[in-house]
């Protein structure tokens, strides 16, 4: 069995209030950090060699470093709970059961940071989350965890929930500042990074839940303990939100390393494909990572068995390779049709762009049309080249790591499955009888 | 509609926008903009007239122009009438995987609308939506706040019968209950 440093307690009965959250050791690690030097706390996130949980993967000491800290200025510490990512279901599962684990990283990071307030800002979708960590926070003010004078230290500190409005955009840092202000999310062009200016132009640094939530084992440990988890530059556990044909889908925690093939066949972790399929391809890392073909997934281009990790995952570069992303893992059964998968995520792509440049406004709408044209059986061979074009003109060539996002899935599934796209066009007979249509149950032949 | 009546939140309503304009730095009560269009939607109704809007605008001393611009934004935000259930599916690949496709297909034979319809008696409303971070128990669709996942036909029937025989007013995603204390 693998480490748990976040879900280890998280089947306690009532752990979510605050009450039985202390029984466990709760606001324990904030009490010892209150009475270290804040740079100290850096210091050891540093050592932990933690890497943001968000899906970029950047070194969180080292994030917290680049704060700039002038005088008299207020800096903020902001929460991504924006969770938006195709696949991408940990925060919610985390923030639902453990709001407390959240609010002490909080704590813990402002402190380090010398954040006065700070806010979580999370998605108005999962507006029941909202309330339960609005309870949460209520709680901690009353024990006097948050507000004046904390555990009796002489430490003032504030914490709030925004929440958003619906759009997958305000996961991106900047466009969460500019949401978080009260505006559109337009991603802001950077330089200036948040770090000198974010939110009110203020120094911000914004990080996700998972990484926010892993500062409490870190400090509770120290850091050199969280880093000998895990393996080389990937250290601690992760939390994976595995979804699609799976025997059992859910969230779970692994300890960086775990091999690809021992998640999802192992009853430790998803036990396999539903129905006892073949798998036929995995999106590892949250829909904007490239998809790779089984074959590729559970071993390297080199045939090493690939593991659960930064770099092994990303081993062989996006020509066989992909990320590790947010730890949203996809998985396809034999009968999946990947032309059809690959649509719904440019369409979630073009339905999500900001509009502000027009690689991604237009091209993710094209990309969007070639595909509905391909699946409708009117596409033409020219179509798969077209898109692989428009893809190769999005990616790199705008404001904010979108474009890019929606211009991998496309680049992946043709270079990884070229020939389906084909089949598409030459026989598209085929596809009124074929499997790309799915059923809930068998309760609903009249629709197939 | 409420046209007609005066525009103007009700007591709680205002003391919870008070609150939640508190937590933001002074000057910068325009970042109380998203959470007062979610209350605004609960207290109007489930969608945002042009005079709704226009009110939010002087609650929180902006131009109405820097609420339309955001509400026409954000998904959440409806700028037309809808049912007093707005069933929201998600359709994103996660969940096709699982036969979200076949909900949405099930749903608008059930309801005999299309989606981005409302029912004649003005019920429901069918709103396809992207990824609510729930994929691992997909398929799933959310009514007001309340996500409900794993779904099968017979769930969807008993989902839309409670509806009809429970619900009076419009669900919003902000709870009118929360909006008190
Ligand atoms: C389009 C887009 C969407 C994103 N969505 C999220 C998100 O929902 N949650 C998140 O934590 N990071 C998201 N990110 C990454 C953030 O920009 C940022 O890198 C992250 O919050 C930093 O936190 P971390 O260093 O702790 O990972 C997104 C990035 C992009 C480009
Ligand atoms: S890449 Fe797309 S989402 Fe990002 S700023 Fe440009 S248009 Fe907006
Ligand atoms: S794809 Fe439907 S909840 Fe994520």
């Amino acid at each position: 069995m693998g480490r748990k440093l976040l879900t280890e307690h998280i089947n306690v009965p009532g752990i979510r209030n605050l009450e039985t959250y202390r029984r466990q050791g709760g606001y324990e690690t904030l009490k010892k950090a209150l009475a270290m030097k804040p740079e100290d706390i850096v210091e050891e996130v540093k050592k932990s060699g933690l890497r943001g949980r968000g899906g970029a993967g950047f070194p969180t000491g080292m994030k917290w470093s680049f704060l700039a800290k002038p005088e008299g200025v207020p800096r903020y510490l902001v929460c991504n709970a924006d969770e938006s990512e195709p696949g991408t279901f940990k925060d919610r599962y985390m923030m639902e059961r453990l709001p407390h684990l959240l609010i002490e990283g909080m704590a813990i990071g402002s402190f380090a940071l010398g954040c006065r307030t700070s806010y979580i800002y999370i998605r108005g979708e999962l507006m029941y989350v909202f309330q339960i960590l609005q309870e949460a926070i209520d709680e901690a003010y009353a024990a006097g965890l948050l507000g004046k004078n904390i555990m009796g230290t002489g430490w003032d500190f504030d914490l709030h929930v925004h929440c958003g409005g619906g759009a997958y955009i305000c996961g991106e840092e900047t466009a969460l500042i500019e949401s978080l202000e009260g505006k559109r999310g337009n991603p802001r062009i950077k330089p200036p990074f948040p770090a000198i200016r974010g939110v009110w132009d203020c120094p911000t640094v914004v990080n996700n839940v998972e990484s926010i939530m892993a500062v409490v084992p870190i400090v509770r440990d120290g850091g050199e303990t969280y880093a000998s988890i895990g393996i080389g530059k990937s250290t601690g556990t992760k939390l994976i939100s595995a979804c699609g044909h799976l025997k059992k889908p859910g969230v779970y925690e692994i300890e960086l390393g775990v091999p690809v093939e021992e998640f999802i066949y192992s009853d430790e972790y998803c036990g396999g494909i539903r129905n006892d399929k073949k798998l036929k391809a995995v999106v590892a890392g949250g829909s904007s990572v490239p998809v790779l073909p089984a074959e590729l997934i559970l071993k390297t281009a080199a045939g090493e068995p690939r593991l659960m990790s930064y770099e092994s995952l990303a081993e062989g570069g996006f020509a066989s390779g992909t990320m590790l992303g947010s730890g949203g893992f996809i998985v396809m059964d034999e009968d999946t049709s990947i032309v059809k998968n690959l649509w719904t995520f440019t369409r979630f792509y073009h339905h999500e762009s900001c509009g502000q440049c027009s690689p991604c406004r237009e091209g993710t709408g094209w990309m969007e049309k070639i595909l509905h044209k391909i699946l409708d059986g009117h596409g033409t061979l020219s179509d798969v080249d077209l898109l692989w074009d428009i893809q190769s003109k999005i990616e790199g060539k705008t404001i904010c790591p979108l474009g890019d996002a929606a211009a991998w899935p496309v680049a992946s599934a043709i270079r990884h499955f070229r020939h389906e796209f084909e089949e598409y066009v030459r026989n598209p007979q085929a596809i009124r009888t074929d499997h790309h249509y799915y059923r809930v149950n068998n309760l609903s032949p009249e629709l197939a | 509609m409420s046209e007609q009546k005066e525009i103007k939140f009700s007591e709680d309503a205002l003391a919870l926008v008070d609150r939640i304009i508190r937590r933001y730095p002074e000057g910068k009560q325009k970042s109380a903009l998203l959470p007062v269009l979610h209350i605004a939607q609960a207290e109007f109704g489930g969608w945002l007239p042009a005079p709704v809007m226009d009110y939010v605008a002087s609650l929180l001393r902006i131009q109405p122009i820097e609420v339309y611009e955001v509400a026409s934004f954000y998904t959440m935000f409806n700028l037309k009438p809808v049912g007093k259930c707005v069933v929201e599916v998600c359709r994103t690949g996660p969940c096709w995987l699982m036969g979200a496709e076949d909900i949405v297909k099930y749903m608008e034979k059930k309801l005999g609308i299309r989606e981005g319809e409302t029912t004649a008696d003005g019920m429901f409303t069918i709103k396809t939506v992207e990824c609510l971070a729930s994929c691992g128990t997909a398929p799933m669709m959310q009514i007001g706040e309340t996500y409900h996942e794993n779904l099968t036909l017979q769930k969807v029937d008993e989902i839309l019968d409670t509806c009809r025989t429970t619900v009076k007013e419009p669900v919003s995603h902000w709870r009118k209950d929360k909006i008190k204390g």
